[in-house]
């Protein structure tokens, strides 16, 4: 279910081992890239890093990051030269558990199959917290999927809540179209764009950081919930931290707690949030420093560097009044979930995840493919999908042939 | 790895929170305290039991607090200021998260000291200028901290220790209160 990168890596691997399926896809290939992204976003990773199986990134620019409208090609070429079996405009209505196998309730009737894979992706709709309902009607709210451009935005201020790699491109994207922005930060994933002269995926991916699998994690709920790292895809190969945010005029202010008399009040927490971040940067860059050291690759980089620590601004406000007029907008960068309302099996637990062991979902003849660190810290990203999606459909082949 | 002994219970700790995560009910506490005017500004407040687990329980002996204020603000200093009680909340509370995740994370406490300041512009609660909030403007805590551990170890035990901190939450988010008259 879903023709993303996700799904048409399932549908790959399912072709190898000819097994019959098909691809079930609500709207067209890539059809949460064409309609549920904003306009500038480009890919967080370089172009040699967009692989897909027996597919990869063969243009000129390998250190470029995809724009949305390429990610789009690049997967809809996947899906021609992969010949998957896809059926757009079929959107699933329910799965339920039936004797040996699942029953399918789509928009164009009805499909019993044996297995089923889940790679509908992980962000089919925002997560903005209930606080959302104590805003004044005075105040446009926007989440990610409705907003497009600064220039769609109401005139005046606006009001970025979350740090995430979404919360900091909207907030400095908002800046630069000249609107005063304040951008509220919780927990947060500091990243520099470059180290030691080359892109920081280059560091995960060689030192081994993105391979690490699910079961070695030391706190598997915790990496799974991690927001997306600080990073943005420009030509200029920038850093996009809450340094480089603040030196353009972005206002830092902490976690927002509550609404309380229209003010919105905010955590003073917010230099413990900043350490906690920075000392995991530099845990990581030091991870990135002794591999380097051990594996011999020191001489073919740049020497060590480390960051300046996130600046505390001068004072931070701890309110702010939402009726005043200053804020005009709020963007609720405040995360996605997955939307699991059309399944029918009982697999999803209180907070609405999906029980599932490595994409082995508990229920027999059910998969997932493309949660975070699913099976590898890698799990989301574009050349996550390859492993773990062979992974998967081994699994999914070994259960078919004992059932059969 | 050697053996870590700062005396938490770190284990009780883990399994609780397993224990917990199928039994959120049994997470709801109640903590209680009743304070009594003496006279002038002086107030003692004792603590002796709360909810929690789903029953009652009492502490080992009743805790008495005295509540005064100094003699600069013409009071005969009883016991400590009201709001200096946050600060000996605020301490204690990161002071035992720092034992807790120390030993958690394998690192030996030899020693760990910590002051507390908090920046109070007095003018809030006499009313002298309305834009001057009562409470804190600015809390300040600086640890010393002897283990065996590396500087970088150790700043990660105290931002860890703030960021499960009871008091470091209450003091810094915001908290629906209700005072009412019985």
């Amino acid at each position: 279910m879903g023709a993303g990168h996700a799904g048409l890596a399932a549908s790959h691997f399912l072709t190898e081992r000819s097994i019959d399926h098909v691809v079930l896809e609500r709207g067209e290939v890539a059809n949460s890239w064409r309609y549920e992204r904003w306009e500038s976003l480009r890919l967080l990773t370089p172009n040699w890093q967009s692989r897909l199986p027996g597919h990869r990134y063969e243009g000129p620019d390998p250190d470029g990051y995809m724009t949305v409208g390429e990610v789009i090609e690049f997967i809809g070429r996947f899906a021609t030269v992969s010949r998957a079996p896809i059926r757009t405009g079929t959107n699933v209505t329910s799965v339920t558990a039936v004797d040996d196998g699942y029953q399918v309730t789509t928009g164009r009737g009805e499909i019993r199959c044996r297995a089923v894979v889940i790679a509908s992706g992980a962000c089919n709709q925002p997560a903005v917290p209930q606080i959302r309902h104590a805003v004044p009607e005075s105040v446009e709210q926007l989440t990610p999927f409705d907003y497009h451009s600064p220039a769609k935005l109401p005139d005046g201020g606006v009001l970025v809540v979350g740090a995430s790699a979404t919360g900091v491109q909207l907030a400095a994207e908002l800046r630069r179209s000249g609107r005063p922005v304040v951008l509220s930060v919780g927990e947060h994933v500091r990243l520099p764009r470059t180290y030691r002269g080359r892109d920081v995926l280059w560091w995960m991916d060689a030192s081994g950081v993105w391979d690490q699998r699910y079961d070695q994690v030391d706190d598997l709920t915790r990496a799974r919930r991690l927001p997306s790292p600080q990073l943005v895809g420009t030509p200029e190969r920038s850093t996009l931290d809450l340094n480089a945010l603040a030196a353009t005029g972005v206002e830092l202010v902490g976690r927002w707690a509550a609404v309380r008399d229209g003010h919105a009040l905010f955590s003073g927490g917010l230099r413990n949030v900043f350490s906690l971040a920075d000392l995991k940067l530099k845990r990581l860059l030091d991870t990135f420093d002794e591999w380097a050291r051990t594996h011999g690759h020191d001489a073919e980089v740049d020497p060590p560097e480390r960051l300046a620590p996130t600046r505390m601004p001068e004072s931070t406000r701890l309110q702010v009044d939402l009726r005043s007029g200053e804020i005009r907008t709020i963007v609720w960068a405040t995360g996605f979930r997955p939307d699991y309302g059309w399944l029918d099996v009982p697999v999803v637990d209180a907070k609405g995840q999906l029980r599932h062991d490595g994409g082995v979902v508990d229920s027999p003849g059910l998969y997932a493919l493309g949660l975070p660190v699913l099976r590898r810290r890698k799990s989301t990203f574009i050349h996550g999908i390859e492993d773990d999606a062979r992974e998967v459909i081994a699994h999914l082949t070994r259960y078919l042939r004992v059932r059969h | 790895m050697t053996m870590v002994d700062n005396g938490v219970n770190v284990q009780a700790l883990l399994d609780a929170r397993q224990a917990l995560k199928g039994a959120p009910e049994a997470a709801q506490f109640t903590w209680r305290a009743s304070a009594k005017w003496q006279n002038g500004v002086h107030s003692t407040t004792t603590v002796s039991n709360f909810f929690g687990l789903g029953q009652e329980h009492a502490h080992k002996s009743d805790a008495v607090f005295d509540a005064d204020h100094p003699e600069v603000f013409a009071a005969e200093d009883n016991g400590i200021t009201p709001i200096e009680y946050l600060l000996v909340g605020l301490a204690s509370c990161l002071t035992a998260g720092v034992a807790s995740v120390a030993q958690n994370r394998g690192i030996q406490l030899r020693s760990v000291e910590s002051t507390v300041e908090g920046q109070h512009d007095i003018r809030g609660i006499l009313g002298v200028d309305s834009d001057v909030r009562n409470g804190f403007n600015d809390i300040k805590v600086t640890f010393k901290i002897d283990a065996d551990a590396s500087e970088q170890d150790i700043e990660a035990l105290v931002a860890q220790s703030q960021k499960r901190s009871a008091v470091f939450d209450a003091l810094t988010n915001p908290t629906n209160v209700t005072v009412e008259v019985a």
